[in-house]
């Protein structure tokens, strides 16, 4: 290629095949630096820690000594470092800016929550210590499960479920053996909505039931008659989000909650969009039976990258004795856990995962909560309505809302604006990382067609509000305007061009692996 | 409130633009009776001190691991982090990136992904690993499921030594499907009962190793029984520090590799956020049923190397209702650690912290086997073993607690009503001589 000519030595293969730039010799430009694998970097022979000598005692390993070869490259502290310090700024995140992902809530992580997750008492602390050693650790679960139970108005909170996708199954788990204990087995089918996330219908399936889908009417929310005629003896209950995927309030949930306990099916609430409504609003009081709470999303525990999450799951009167174990008690001034199925007073549905759920999001929510406090996350819900509803006001002259009438947190637009500008809603988003803005979620709800669901949070400021609605205009006024070869290269300012993710499918490479080549270099 | 940016200002000017006369018009789709009037029953907001006085007061009701002789394990370890791993978990970049749904920004995660799946691999000897579970007894239940999709059986043997709550929580994921879950009487001894459970309708059976007594296991006979019957070993783990010096499943015949992460970058936490690793080999039945997240190489528009999330088609969010597993998340920033952290050990650190741990259980088995009346139970084991005792484990653990001792787990805690002689104890590179010493001292005088 072209560099030979102007008389400096290329490596721009080599660059290139380790994801560095082609036109610099370094493969680095600028504050953008190119870094390989620690495969490419690292070796077997180093090291970032330093530990005692092992004394030479003689193995009691019962012959178990590993043969195999590992192949572990290991850095240096400095190397370690500046590896991942590099990787860490070819990320977005929501430090950073606006990360509009709708379902996701990016909302701004407090610091103090961090703080407060490593004080001794809650990181250093084993699940199994004696319950005398820990009473600050299970009282801080009886805390957070007041407040949520307050908060929803629901009776009983299930804590260990580890995530949003855990907390459906825990719900579901519960009323299935809801059903059994009744004789109510043959209530096998469940009613999920078209628009609903994709763990609603995984889950469901996980728990022995059948989907039954159930389509939206032209307003986005439950077709009610078509819910009406799916209703029989053999429904077991319905799978619904609220406020749902499409940014709407479902304004017959009530009438959706009694008729699915007329026929004898229960009300399980996907709780992904519980942001819109904290503190105004009880799901308690919308006759839902079961709901999970993604720690995650309403009270702000960072996302990490995709996890760890939590999904404490509340649970009405009928679904309570079900309440897998273990959970907390309080006897005498004292906290118990109760463990284990024998020990329990209900009929817990079994046990979800080891230990007591996830401690280090616990205590994270809680400092949330008793930040914000029952005014501050009234006000967050309030916020978090208000920037949705201002974006949308602000942005249905040049782009089109998929529904009429106000949303609540999360403004969702489909792609008729960009009818016959040769511009796909992935060629919209990619155009937006140019932009310096995280791309909204694409394609989700499905029931609308090229969807793009923004939710901005309540922690974006008016002006920041501001500035990313100013581009998004200017972005769907440019591919109205014929620009659209821009907007299929994009992006062409992130840390990669468009990524192939049809190769990456069809010819899966999942990890590293030694070739004659690198295997030489690392020896180096 | 001081994560709220909007003054009173903004909101008017807002509602205004919106063309609403106050906030409650926004809010008119909830039914009537559902509106609150007012505020919620709970305290009202307080600043960063107060919150921060008020959550120490709880911590300091706990005793934590560091402020004692600590020999906790069954499940979960005390390790030292390296300081580097929690200053970079807390990278602006990694701490507040969401899934890497846009991998052109979102590289830094995918990358680091590509690097834990690769030392997930390497460790438990297999071809490819996913991108991480909720935990070790979760990613256990899963690779139940995912061997009986493979092999299209429907019953799931695990050995009665794997840790009861990976057990169970393996029968809840099992509960509602078509697929039955046996377990095998737990105790000491071999693995003879669990050949023996083998048959035409094995799907899988799960060995755990080091097991929850602390005993280790060659998994080569019953592998060679397993697959003569066409049934998938899943050899499970739970301390993950034992694979830099014991053999790994997969050069053991093991067809999945499933266990907890904790130990490398996580830390304790009272059981939780940990990280699940799920390996397996290269195969394709195999990868295509494999639960959780991947990332996989590709290249840009450039034809430069990158990543991405890749196979989603085994997913939720694509299949539904016909997905692998309804998970969604994996442990995210807890694999960042994990990767870390093993960056920082490499081979020479990883074996060397092993050996140590190993030598460490060595002197504590030495110790605790001196005092008269104390057995110890195994004969084989990495860093955790099982001990037999001349009274009730759970009341010599309370009192060996009231004289500041945390002596491990009464193996009764675990499995109710049963071995309730037996104790079981860990001992780690943070356990020093003393510490032991003072132990057995303390041991001696309760019994």
């Amino acid at each position: 290629m072209g560099m030979n000519t102007q008389g400096r030595p290329t490596r721009m293969a080599e660059n290139i095949a380790t994801g560095g730039y082609a036109d610099t010799t370094s493969g680095s430009r600028g504050l953008e630096q190119a870094e390989p694998l620690i495969y490419e970097r690292g070796s077997t022979e180093q090291t970032g820690v330093d530990l005692p000598e092992p004394k030479g005692t003689a193995l009691r390993l019962g012959g178990l000594e590993r043969k195999s070869v590992l192949g572990l490259p290991g850095l240096s502290e400095p190397e370690t470092m500046r590896h991942y310090v590099r990787l860490s700024r070819k990320n977005y995140a929501i430090d950073l800016g606006l990360y509009p992902l709708g379902s996701c809530t990016m909302k701004h992580n407090p610091r103090l929550n961090e703080k407060v997750a490593r004080m001794p008492g809650f990181a250093d602390v084993h699940p199994l210590q004696p319950a005398s050693t820990v009473q600050g650790a299970y009282e801080v679960i009886d805390l957070l499960a007041h407040w949520l139970k307050t908060l929803t108005g629901m009776p009983a909170v299930a804590m260990s479920p580890k995530a949003g996708a855990h907390g459906e199954f825990c719900g579901m788990m519960a009323i299935r053996a809801k059903l059994d204990a009744d004789g109510q087995s043959h209530r096998r089918r469940v009613l999920v909505p078209e628009s609903a996330h994709g763990t609603n219908p995984a889950t469901a399936v996980q728990c022995g039931f059948v989907c039954d889908e159930i389509p939206a009417d032209a307003t986005g929310r439950v077709d009610m008659e078509a819910f009406k005629a799916k209703l029989g003896d053999d429904v077991a209950g319905i799978m619904l989000t609220n406020p749902n995927t499409c940014g709407l309030f479902e304004r017959d949930i009530r009438e959706i909650a009694d008729l699915i306990h007329e026929a004898g099916g229960y009300f399980y609430c996907d709780g992904a969009n519980f942001n819109a409504i904290v503190g105004r609003v009880r799901p308690g009081d919308l006759g839902v039976d079961a709901m999970h709470i993604n720690l995650h999303k309403t009270f702000s525990t960072p996302h990490g990258g995709g996890g760890p999450g939590a999904g404490p799951t509340v649970l009405s009167e009928a679904l309570a004795p079900f309440a897998p174990v273990p959970y907390t008690v309080h006897r005498n001034g004292v906290f118990e856990m109760v463990e284990h199925e024998g020990q329990s007073d209900g009929q817990p549905f079994g046990r979800m995962a080891a230990f007591h759920g996830q401690m280090g999001m616990f205590t994270r929510a809680l400092t949330y909560m008793l930040s914000h406090g029952s005014d501050g996350l009234k006000q967050v819900a309030d916020d978090a309505v208000l920037n949705a509803n201002y974006i949308q006001a602000r942005l249905k002259h040049v782009m089109t809302p998929a529904f009429e009438g106000t949303c609540m947190h999360e403004a969702l637009f489909d792609d008729r604006f960009l009818k016959d500008t040769g511009v796909t809603t992935l060629d919209f988003a990619k155009a937006m990382i140019d932009e310096g803005y995280h791309p909204m979620t694409m394609y989700f709800p499905l029931v609308v067609h090229g969807a793009m669901l923004i939710e901005p949070t309540e922690t974006e400021s008016k002006s920041g509000l501001d500035r990313f609605i100013d581009t998004l205009e200017a972005l769907a006024e440019a591919a109205k305007a014929g620009e659209t070869a821009r907007f299929q290269a994009a992006p062409v300012h992130a840390p990669t061009k468009r990524l192939d993710e049809t190769r990456a499918a069809r010819q899966p490479v999942l990890r590293w692996t030694p070739t004659e080549s690198n295997e030489m270099e690392a020896a180096e | 409130m001081r994560y709220l940016p909007h003054t009173d200002t903004d909101r008017k000017a807002m509602l205004d633009a919106i063309g609403v006369a106050s906030m409650d018009a926004l809010f008119t789709d909830v039914p009537e009776a559902a509106r609150l009037d007012g505020l919620i029953d709970l305290p009202k907001k307080q600043g960063e001190l107060q919150v921060e006085r008020a959550m120490a007061a709880l911590s300091a009701k706990n005793i934590s691991a560091s402020s004692a002789p600590f020999f906790v394990g069954a499940g979960a370890y005390k390790h030292h982090i390296p300081s580097t791993v929690d200053h970079l978990i807390q990278r602006s970049e990694f701490l507040t990136a969401y899934t890497p749904y846009q991998p052109e920004i979102s590289q830094g995660t995918l990358q680091t992904l590509f690097e834990f799946q690769t030392q997930v691999a390497q460790l438990t000897g297999m071809d490819v690993a996913n991108a991480s579970m909720y935990d070790g007894s979760t990613a256990c239940a899963e690779a139940v499921m995912m061997a009986a999709r493979v092999t299209r059986r429907m019953k799931g043997v695990l050995a009665g030594n794997v840790h009861p709550h990976y057990v169970e929580a393996t029968k809840t994921l099992a509960k509602y499907s078509d697929v039955s879950i046996e377990v095998t009487e737990p105790g000491p001894g071999g693995l003879d009962a669990l050949i023996a459970a083998i048959d035409e309708e094995t799907a899988c059976v799960v060995v755990q190793t080091p097991d929850v007594f602390g005993q280790l296991h060659d998994l080569r006979a019953i592998s060679e029984a397993a697959h003569a019957k066409g049934a998938l070993v899943i050899a499970a783990f739970t301390e993950v520090v034992s694979l830099g010096l014991v053999e790994a499943p997969g050069a053991m015949g093991a067809d999945i590799a499933v266990g907890e992460g904790q130990s490398i970058g996580v830390g304790l936490n009272f059981g939780g956020p940990y990280v699940g690793l799920f390996a397996c080999k290269d195969d394709r039945r195999f990868i295509r049923q494999m639960p959780g997240r991947l990332a996989g190489e590709t290249v840009d528009a450039d034809g430069r190397r990158g990543y991405v999330l890749t196979l989603s088609t085994r997913e939720q969010h694509i299949r539904r209702d016909k997905a692998t597993s309804n998970i969604c998340t994996n442990a995210g920033l807890c694999s960042l650690a994990f990767t870390i952290h093993m960056t920082l050990l490499g081979e020479m650190g990883l074996t060397q912290l092993a050996r140590i741990n190993h030598e460490t259980a060595c002197d504590l088995a030495d110790a605790l086997g001196a005092i008269e009346g104390v057995d110890v139970i195994n004969g084989a084991f990495f860093n955790e073993f099982a001990v037999r005792l001349p009274r009730p484990a759970a009341e010599v653990v309370d009192q060996l607690a009231k004289v500041g001792v945390l002596g491990g787990v009464p193996a009764s805690r675990l499995f109710p009503g049963q071995f309730e002689d037996v104790l079981l104890v860990a001992a780690t590179e943070t356990n020093t001589l003393d510490d032991i010493a003072i132990f057995a001292k303390a041991l001696a005088g309760v019994l």
